[in-house]
């Protein structure tokens, strides 16, 4: 059973990234692009994702998930250096080519050498991170 | 085109449904980074098989959309190779660094009303943006 939810839930996270129009980087790239012809699609599929997420974080609330276990623990508040060297350096490359991890593997199907490419090099980028991200908390000690 | 606001939010609703799913059933967060990373650098391998079919529905539903309906398929993807070379260790590296990417802290963040994720959000647009002005408009390579 929880095989079948994780691909159910992979199929319509699929599926919405693939009608949203979210795999075809000139969308992305011109939500990004404020002084070029600016596309507001993006926002609306945030807008349409956060609804039904917002309502399934109310369902939450004193209940536990419907395989077992538990639901992740309250989100932490506290805002680090991780957290924004990371993200910076995320919209940096999610500018560059329009992709950021979902879309790169929802086309993989479709998206040529070039998506194949991407896919490997943020995969490598994925394997060194907690290597990084250790020198990154030493930088941030000494500063 | 005039109506695809309304293809973006549809799809974004099965994403927001997509990340129900995955919550209220498995207990978990449905982040494309940290399923993908966890799997790639170990730390993850404990529940690997539901990952695994996770991300095999993130592709095959696209493969099956595209071939029933074939549209949409153009990524307008670059074809230079040390842009996405760039790009994407740049998204790789960050996005685990940050602990999320536009699905874990964007999507799962945004509507728990995390600050972190709202933080995150901004940061990775603010970034996105400027990086892509900069390249696009002020150095012309993109």
């Amino acid at each position: 059973m929880r095989m079948f939810f994780s691909f159910l839930a992979g199929g319509l996270f699929g599926a919405g990234l693939f009608i949203s129009g979210m795999t075809d980087t000139i969308k992305v790239q011109g939500w990004l692009d404020v002084f070029g012809d600016w596309d507001p699609t993006l926002a609306f599929v945030m807008g349409g994702a956060i609804i039904p997420m917002f309502i399934a974080w109310r369902f939450t609330k004193g209940r536990a998930p419907l395989l077992g276990g538990a639901f992740p623990s309250p989100a932490r508040p506290e805002l680090d250096h991780r957290l924004i060297t990371g993200s910076v350096m995320f919209g940096m490359g999610w500018g560059l080519v329009g992709l950021c991890p979902g879309p790169v593997i929802a086309s993989i199907t479709y998206n040529g050498w070039e998506g194949v490419l991407f896919m490997l090099s943020m995969i490598a980028g994925m394997v060194v991170a907690p290597k990084i991200g250790e020198q990154l908390d030493q930088i941030a000690a000494k500063a | 085109m005039e109506t695809d606001w309304i293809w973006g939010l549809a799809g974004g609703g099965l994403i927001g449904m997509g990340g129900a799913v995955y919550l209220l059933g498995n207990g978990r967060i449905m982040g494309a980074s940290g399923i993908l990373g966890g799997l790639v650098d170990g730390s993850g391998r404990k529940d690997a098989a539901e990952k695994l079919v996770f991300l095999a529905g993130v592709i095959l539903l696209p493969l099956v959309l595209s071939s029933l309906f074939m549209v949409k398929t153009n990524t307008h993807m670059t074809g230079n190779v040390p842009l996405i070379i760039a790009a994407g260790l740049l998204v790789g590296l960050g996005t685990r660094i940050a602990n999320g990417c536009t699905s874990g802290h964007g999507v799962c963040g945004i509507s728990r009303l995390s600050l972190r994720g709202i933080v995150a959000t901004v940061f990775y647009i603010l970034a996105g943006g400027m990086t892509l002005v900069l390249f696009r408009h002020v150095l012309g390579v993109i």
